[in-house]
């Protein structure tokens, strides 16, 4: 148990607007150990991003809280650190990269600056050997002539490179923890690859346990040991990457699946598509939140909450008709109208 | 960098031509004769005509224009038709006082405006952000004159703290010297302050919500540094805008605050030279605050190019900054 670098227990994040609560994310739990990489998927809206910023503390202030749940980061209580304890694991020991490269930089300061303010804020380090550290960091992020593109502005850098100048920030202090915010998105789909190729490597070398937040199911595949499927704020499915792709359960897992692009659907076919959206989190319902959507739905779906069970070592899903003496039976097709 | 600079040093001259011209057609067209004005109410016609051909006001326009010019090319501002003195000295006599002024208010309402948009902004929906926005609404709002006569019946007449009006001179002391400028600075200070800090508010608002500020947070910077380094960089772009045109409007005089404390400044220069149809003078100041502003706009335009890299002014069309 002692390689176990992060524990989510419980979590829920709540944000108050004007008029209500919105629940945000509820009861999620994750176990990621060292060197392991743990994906998060689900659509927009599902609380993917919102369990990273939860872990890092970054909630906007006033708006958003974790009423529940405790997170325990290479043994320390994050929830009961002080802002300044929390100041110094950020950055440090969990880093964090985003979404859009083109937006996550300063565009007024040099990469250069970026990175040294990054380093120098953890370590007791003179500006010179803080320049020397940027330099290096932007030649292990493949950036070439790091000692000229050390002194230009973000908006000199193309998308790619950006993303890589920000991986340099995100590891210059080598942290134990990478959370990344859906970090080839925004990216073209060649530059995606060496990106997510870099980040492969880059935890090897350094033994980087990382976070990946993403609506990309090859990604997934291509990166992560297990997966957390989440779905309107809640864990619906989770386990390793093998299973939850060979043994998926969950009606939502399968329609995710399903929505990929195939072979059959460059021959023409439909691509499948889960009908509607997701609840309203401001009202909760009673019931299963996928409930409105899901194909499989009876009547207890809508009226009672379906808890988490673990259907086989490692392998927990939330749905009424997946239980240990109950399955489902899988249809084909019913995701498309 | 240097040769954009001088390019807009050349492309102040035309800039200065035009400006003379239509002070010159302007001060020509205001009623009024600044002979019968110098001589009173008892002078006679022919004196008036005879002072008229004196001061080569009956000459045709054209010819008077031209003369004008070329004064002016040799760096001749005329001689004032009232005071009788050049107008480059008494501008040089009355424009330290208006830079003092100018500068002391320029200080209060940098200090107190930009925090308070900066806090305001940062604690957005708090007390304290309706506390600075409801003050800064109040201080665009008030007339001048009145708080300027508020101040002084309540600091100088009532408690007798400062002095109601003047300018002190450093061989009084120090000390009175600034009680002089206290009053005044802060009525000055009012308008620039509120705008300063309403303007930071907005666009700090608007830099907060980027990404990179997340960014600098997610490296475990204080808040200070995120608000004050990231942040604010960012923000200033609008705020060296506004900045301009204060500072050229301050440098220009302050008609009003100098003539509630009888400030002898740029202000009072003009207004006086107006009263007494002095074209010369007016001619003269304006010019002068012309420049000004001109110069101004181009220091802000070069400091644009500091706070933002992304300025370029080297390549063809971006040339003209604004």
């Amino acid at each position: 148990m002692s390689d176990v670098i992060l524990k989510v227990e419980n979590l829920d994040v709540h944000f108050r607007s004007s008029a209500s609560i919105v629940k945000a994310v509820n009861g999620v739990n994750i176990t990621l150990k060292k060197k392991e990489t743990l994906g998060i998927v689900g659509e927009s809206g599902s609380g993917k991003s919102v369990t990273a910023t939860a872990l890092m503390r970054l909630l906007p202030k006033g708006i958003g809280s974790i009423p529940n749940g405790k997170i325990t980061f290479n043994g320390k209580d994050i929830l009961s650190l002080s802002d300044k304890e929390m100041r110094d694991v950020r950055g440090n020991e969990i880093a964090m990269i985003f979404q859009d490269p083109m937006t996550s930089l300063n565009p007024v300061f040099t990469v250069g600056d970026q990175i040294e303010e990054a380093v120098r804020t953890h370590q007791q380090m003179s500006k010179k050997e803080a320049k020397k550290k940027a330099i290096e960091m932007l030649k292990v992020v493949g950036i070439p002539e790091p000692e000229k593109r050390v002194k230009m502005y973000p908006h000199e850098f193309s998308g790619g490179m950006r993303q890589r100048v920000m991986i340099a920030i995100a590891l210059s202090c080598n942290p134990k923890l990478l959370i990344a915010d859906e970090p080839t998105t925004a990216l073209d789909v060649t530059v995606q690859a060496q990106i997510l190729e870099l980040m492969k490597s880059l935890q090897e070398k350094n033994d980087t346990s990382i976070i990946m937040i993403t609506h990309d199911l090859g990604v997934v595949w291509e990166m992560c040991d297990k997966v957390i499927v989440m779905y309107a704020g809640n864990t619906v499915e989770s386990g390793t990457v093998e299973t939850i792709y060979e043994n998926p359960l969950h009606p939502y897992t399968w329609g995710l699946l399903e929505s990929q692009i195939t072979k059959n659907t460059l021959n023409g076919d439909k691509l499948p598509a889960i009908p509607g959206s997701p609840p309203d989190l401001r009202n909760p319902i009673p019931g299963c939140n996928f409930a409105d959507r899901c194909p499989y739905a009876k009547e207890i779906c809508s009226t009672t909450k379906p808890q988490p069970i673990e259907v086989e070592l490692g392998h927990i899903v939330s749905c009424h008709f997946q239980t240990n003496s109950n399955r489902l039976e899988r249809k084909e097709r019913v995701y498309i109208e | 960098m240097g040769k954009y600079i001088l390019k807009r040093l050349v492309d102040l001259l035309p800039t200065i031509f035009v400006v003379a011209i239509i002070v010159f057609v302007i001060t020509r067209l205001i009623p009024g004769d600044p002979a019968a004005v110098m001589l009173g109410p008892q002078a006679s016609v022919e004196d008036i005509q005879e002072l008229r051909d004196d001061l080569g006001l009956n000459e045709p326009l054209h010819t008077q224009f031209l003369q004008y010019i070329g004064d002016l090319v040799q760096g001749d501002f005329g001689v004032s038709l009232t005071y009788n003195q050049p107008v480059i000295s008494l501008i040089m006599d009355r424009f330290p006082n208006t830079l003092v002024l100018a500068f002391s208010a320029l200080v209060i309402a940098l200090l107190i405006g930009i925090p308070a948009g900066i806090i305001s902004a940062s604690k957005q929906n708090s007390v304290m952000d309706y506390t600075v926005m409801v003050i800064s609404l109040i201080g665009v709002s008030i007339p001048i004159f009145w708080l300027g006569v508020m101040l002084v019946l309540y600091f100088s007449v009532n408690l007798g703290w400062f002095p109601a009006t003047g300018m002190g001179t450093m061989d009084e002391g120090f000390i009175t010297y600034i009680k002089h400028l206290v009053l005044p600075s802060i009525t000055l200070a009012t308008i620039p302050m509120a705008t300063f800090a309403r303007i930071t508010r907005s666009s700090m608002l608007e830099v907060i919500s980027q990404d990179y500020i997340k960014t600098a947070r997610a490296k475990g910077l204080k808040e200070f540094f995120v608000i004050g380094k990231h942040a604010f960089k960012n923000a200033l772009t609008p705020i060296l805008t506004v900045l301009g045109m204060q500072v050229s409007a301050l440098l220009g005089g302050a008609v009003l605050t100098e003539t509630i404390f009888s400030w002898p400044g740029m202000g009072r220069l003009i207004v006086d030279a107006i009263d007494k149809r002095d074209f010369v003078v007016v001619q003269g100041t304006v010019l002068f605050i012309a420049i000004i502003f001109v110069l101004v706009n181009l220091l802000i335009d070069v400091l644009y190019k500091i706070v933002n890299p992304r300025v370029n002014y080297s390549s063809g069309k971006g040339g003209e900054g604004k």
